[in-house]
Formats: C-alpha cells, structure tokens, sequence
C-alpha cells in the first residue's frame, strides 16, 4: 500500500508537469486550432533560459531561496512567453489563412529550428543543475515520506492552474480569450482585438510550459536539448486525453497520464509504460471520440 | 516538316532519360542518397493516398513500414524464403495490420486521429524494442536480411537499389495516378472536400477511408521490405515517430495530393540536409528555417495539386 500511494505521489508530480505544457497546447489550439508542435522545445527552452539565469546571477543567493526561486521563476516565465509570441509572429501569422497541415509543417520547422538552436549554443551534452537551490527534506504525509520538491512541484503546478483557470473565467482578457476561441469572426465584430488575443495566448502558454521546464530541471536536476520532444508528445496526449481546446481538460488529462505512467511502470511493466499511456489513450478516444471533457461537436452542414 | 513540340511530357521523358543515367556519373554514397530519397519517396507515395487524396490526419507511418520491414526479415531469416516472395507478402501483411487498426479509430476527426496515430507508432517501437513473441530481436533488432535475386543478378550494390527502387517507384506512380481518375480516387477526394456532402450522395466514406489506409498501409510494407533488403539489418530506432513525421512533413511540403510535388518534397526533405553538410552542425537549424519559409511562401505546397477535372461520359 505504501508503495501504492510513493507511485501516486510520483504520478500527481509527473502529471502536474505534464498538465502544464498541455495548457499550451490546448490553450493554443482553443483559439487558433492548431496544434504547436514546437511548444515542447518551448519547454526545454524553459529549463535552459532558468539553468543560464541560475549560472550567471546568484538569485537565490541574493535573494534567499524562496523568494530567489520566485523571482527566477518569473524571469523565466516572462522570458519563455516572449520566445512565444516571436514565434507566433515568425511562423504561424503568416500562415493563418493557409490549410491547417501546412501550419503543422511550420511548427515542425520550428521546433527542428529551436532545438538545434539550443544545441549549438549550449551544446549537446547534458546539463545538471545544482542541487541546493532549495533545502532537502523530506515530510511524512500518511506514513510516507515525500521529498519537498515533488510537494512544491505539485504544488505550484496546481496554483498556476488555478491562476490560468481565474485568469481565463474572471477577466476582461479572459473573457476575450473564450470568444476568440468560439468564433473569432464574431470575436472581431464585438471589437476584440483578435491579435491582441492570439499574443496573449501565446504569451501565457509558453510561460507556462517554461515554468514546467524549470521545475523539471530542479526536480530531476538534469536537462537535455532534446528533452522537450518527449515531454511535448506526453503532453499533447494528456490534451488530446483531456479533449483538446478545453482547459480544465488539459490539467485532468495531464494528471491521469502521469498516474497511469507512474502506476503502471510500477505494477505493470516498466519497458512497456509509455505504450500503455498511449493504449489507454486509443481505447478513451474509441469510446469518447472528443476526449474526456471534450463536447460533442456537431458537424456543420 | 513537323515541328519539334517540346511538351511536358518529353521534358519529363528527357529528365528520366538523364535520371536513370545518373548512376554512372554519380560515386556510391550519392546514388545511395538518391536510393533513400526514392524509398522516402515511395513511403510519401504512400502516405499521400491517406494524407492527401483522404485528407486523414495521419502521423503514424512508420508503423506500418516497420511492419512490412519485420515481416521480410523475420520470415526471411527464420524460414529462409527469398525477399522477391515476401516484398507482396510484406505488403499483405501490413495492409491487414492497417486494416485491423484502423478500423475502430477512423471515425476520429482531424486531431483526435493524428494524436492516436502517433501513438500507434510509439505502440509499434515499444513492441519491437520488447522483443515481442521472441521474434523481433529487442532493441538490437534483426541482421543478415538476404539480398534479393532477380533473373540471377543479386541486387546489392546502391546501382542495383537504384534502378530497382526508381523502377518500382515508376510502376507506384503509375497505378497511384490510374486510382486517382478511379471511382476511388474521386471518393476519397469528395471525402477531403467534403465529408458530409460526400455520405449525403451515397458514398460510404467509412469504407473509403479504411481501404484509403489498408492500400497506403500496404504500400508502406513493400517499401518497408526493400529497405530491410537494402540494409540487410533493421531495427526498432529506424521506425521511430520521427521517421512519420518526416513522411508526413514530405507529403504536406511537396504538396499533399500531387504525386509529382511528393516525390519533390522527398528529394528536398532527405537531400537538403545533405546539401547542407557545408553548414556542419548548424545544417537542421538552417533546414527547420528553411521548412518554416517554404511553408510561409508556399502553403499549398512545392508543387500544388489543381483540382482534377473529370469528363463526364454520355451514355
């Protein structure tokens, strides 16, 4: 049983992660129906901007941990978002009015591009970040202990998520998100500025999954330039999973991929978990053809 | 006297003409990049009935090349039957394999079908690196696929596989364009166009698309089995998700649904980063830039597919 709940622990981390790149994708997709592949190499651009700002200026030394790795966080974040919208504006404004594939063909361009950017800049091998950023402890939930960062991990995680869920239901800018995303035609008839929308949105996803790849690089201390291609499909599954487009469908699809992952590499098979995450995908959409929360479309005639 | 009409046709004739002598101007590793393209091509071809012609989001290929891959070197290595019998063989098998799964999942619309295809090739690899049924060789995969023999040549030096592989391809292209002017072909594209216009005038677009994926599916297989011959080891890694994306990035930047513009986005997709070898370790930044400013200049493709007309026969 302790061993039961260690796995659950491991998969709510894991999948928090994951529900977090799968924002972007999702909140993307909502609004412009497109799926960013280069979203995940946003992430690993994520890790290494916050290894590069760790290196060269001594947050946490300056600034204590806590708030230091706030403050780090935020860089990072602010940095990743504008990455985003570069990237919305270099190589897919150009190709709004085009056929979708050609749009996904872009992304895969620059998803080769970034990653190889990261490549020659920092190199390939990989890179480890120091390990006393933060203390380590561990606590004692249950009768298991539990490493502090796999709880803050979680943590922050959940907070971002209930941030973004706020941001999009409670404010003016939100709102206008929610229309674009339903029509963006009648969106700029009602005088939302479409583009404004778009930028934002690719503002805020990057930022999140550049706060993800921060995480990830504190949690499991190593980062590499290609990490972001495995981490991005996990992701865009847990979206797909979740019913791609909706929010809170990106944070349930994102967590029960990563419990699956983890439960299943446990119990299961270790070689075969990630066949198994992409089974259960296959047999959800079989029986929800449009994801878990995913509403029913209906065709228009 | 009659004029000399130089004509698309023999200006294609002529570039045949010139390509098929290629070989003798070319050293080996050039004609072996030109072997790859073809085959790329011809996983294009293939993939191009799904993509382009169905208009099926489809970005799991690979598997199915794996498929026919295994099938060729399993059988051959085990029960020694010769690669010529097992290239229909390879194919029949992987079309049933795309039969068998495509089945459940190809009421998925857009998206929903590109994320379950993804997976299906992740599925494929994990099962091949697993060893699974003890015949496939774990992640080491399979070695010493017998070459082929044909009319007592054995085909192994890259100008074998050359015209070997440009043949085939010739015979591909030539039946891929016939079942374009087909019933099926202008199914699949009144599918594409539109799906509910296209169940409202009787087609039954469930059946259409499946053998849509059962005969890219099976061409797939045969490419599958001429690589295993031409490598003579294969293994799980040459049958990764990325191999799909690269098809299918061959197929939408060629010009999804123009046979000519496929076979130009293979020799653009494979040759470019050869090319670009002067670029040393820069040479796939400068190939992701180069993708997203083809697409940007040319969305609809290199080469873009015009809508086929077709003559209406009186009766």
């Amino acid at each position: 049983m302790e061993q039961f709940f260690l796995q659950l622990t491991n998969g709510l981390t894991v999948g928090s992660i994951y529900a977090l790149i799968a924002l972007g994708y999702t909140m993307v997709y909502g609004v412009l129906k497109l799926i960013n592949f280069a979203h995940g190499d946003l992430f690993t651009t994520g890790a290494y901007l916050g290894f590069s700002v760790l290196a060269s200026i001594a947050l946490t030394d300056r600034l204590g941990p806590i708030s230091g790795v706030i403050a780090l966080a935020v860089i990072v974040m602010v940095m990743v978002g504008i990455v985003g919208i570069v990237l919305e504006r270099a190589a897919y404004k150009p190709l709004r009015q085009s056929p979708r594939l050609s749009a996904v063909v872009s992304a895969l361009g620059a998803s080769i591009f970034i990653q190889n950017a990261i490549m020659l800049m920092y190199g390939a091998t990989f890179f480890f970040y120091p390990q006393d950023i933060l203390p380590k402890f561990t606590i004692g939930i249950f009768g298991i202990d539990i490493p502090i960062m796999r709880c803050i991990v979680f943590i922050v995680s959940i907070v971002l998520m209930a941030f973004l869920y706020l941001f999009i239901q409670r404010t003016t800018i939100g709102t206008a998100i929610r229309a674009a995303a339903i029509d963006q035609d009648a969106a700029r008839l009602m005088g939302i500025n479409v583009d404004r929308v778009i930028s934002i949105v690719f503002f805020v996803g990057p930022a999140l999954g550049g706060a993800a790849g921060l995480m990830v690089g504190m949690y499991y201390g190593h980062i590499n330039f290609t990490m972001g291609w495995v981490y991005g499909l996990k992701a865009f599954t847990a979206a797909i999973l979740g019913g791609i487009g909706n929010i809170p469908g990106a944070m349930l699809g994102g967590l029960i991929l990563g419990v699956i992952e983890s439960l299943g590499a446990a119990y299961i098979s270790f070689a075969w978990k990630d066949a198994l995450a992409f089974c259960v995908l296959i047999l959800i959409l079989i029986f929800r053809p449009t994801g878990i929360l995913g509403e029913r479309v209906a065709e228009k005639i | 006297m009659k004029k000399f009409l130089l004509t698309k046709k023999t200006m294609i004739f002529i570039l045949a003409i010139f390509f098929f002598c290629c070989p003798l101007l070319l050293n080996r590793y050039w004609v072996d990049v030109l072997n790859n393209v073809g085959l790329y091509a011809l996983l294009g071809l293939s993939l191009n009935i799904i993509l382009g012609d169905a208009g099926l989001f489809h970005m799991g290929h690979a598997a199915f090349y794996a498929i026919g891959a295994y099938t060729a070197a399993i059988l051959n290595t085990q029960f020694n039957i010769p690669i010529l019998f097992l290239i229909p063989m390879g194919g029949v098998l992987a079309a049933l394999f795309g039969a068998i799964v495509a089945r459940p999942i190809i009421h998925l619309r857009g998206d929903y079908l590109l994320v379950v295809t993804i997976g299906l090739v992740e599925i494929v690899r994990i099962a091949l690196i697993n060893d699974v049924f003890g015949l496939t060789g774990g992640a080491n995969g399979i070695f010493g696929i017998d070459r082929m023999i044909i009319g007592g040549v054995k085909i192994r030096k890259p100008h074998h596989f050359f015209y070997f592989i440009y043949l085939f391809m010739i015979f591909t292209v030539f039946i891929f364009s016939r079942l374009k002017q087909s019933r099926f072909g202008r199914a699949l594209n009144y599918i594409r166009e539109d799906e509910t216009a296209a169940q409202g005038s009787g087609i039954n677009t469930a059946h259409y698309k499946l053998l849509a994926f059962v005969l890219g599916a099976g061409w797939a297989g045969m490419t599958g089995v001429i690589y295993a011959t031409k490598m003579t080891i294969i293994s799980p890694e040459s049958f990764s998700f990325w191999e799909s994306v690269i098809v299918f990035m061959i197929v939408i930047l060629g010009g999804s649904g123009s046979i000519a513009g496929v076979i130009l986005g293979a020799f653009l997709i494979i040759g470019l980063p050869e090319i670009f070898r002067g670029f040393a370790e820069a040479r796939m930044l400068v190939f992701g830039g180069a993708m997203m400013l083809l697409m940007i200049f040319r969305p609809q493709g290199i080469i873009e597919s015009v809508p086929q007309l077709y003559q209406i026969r009186n009766r």
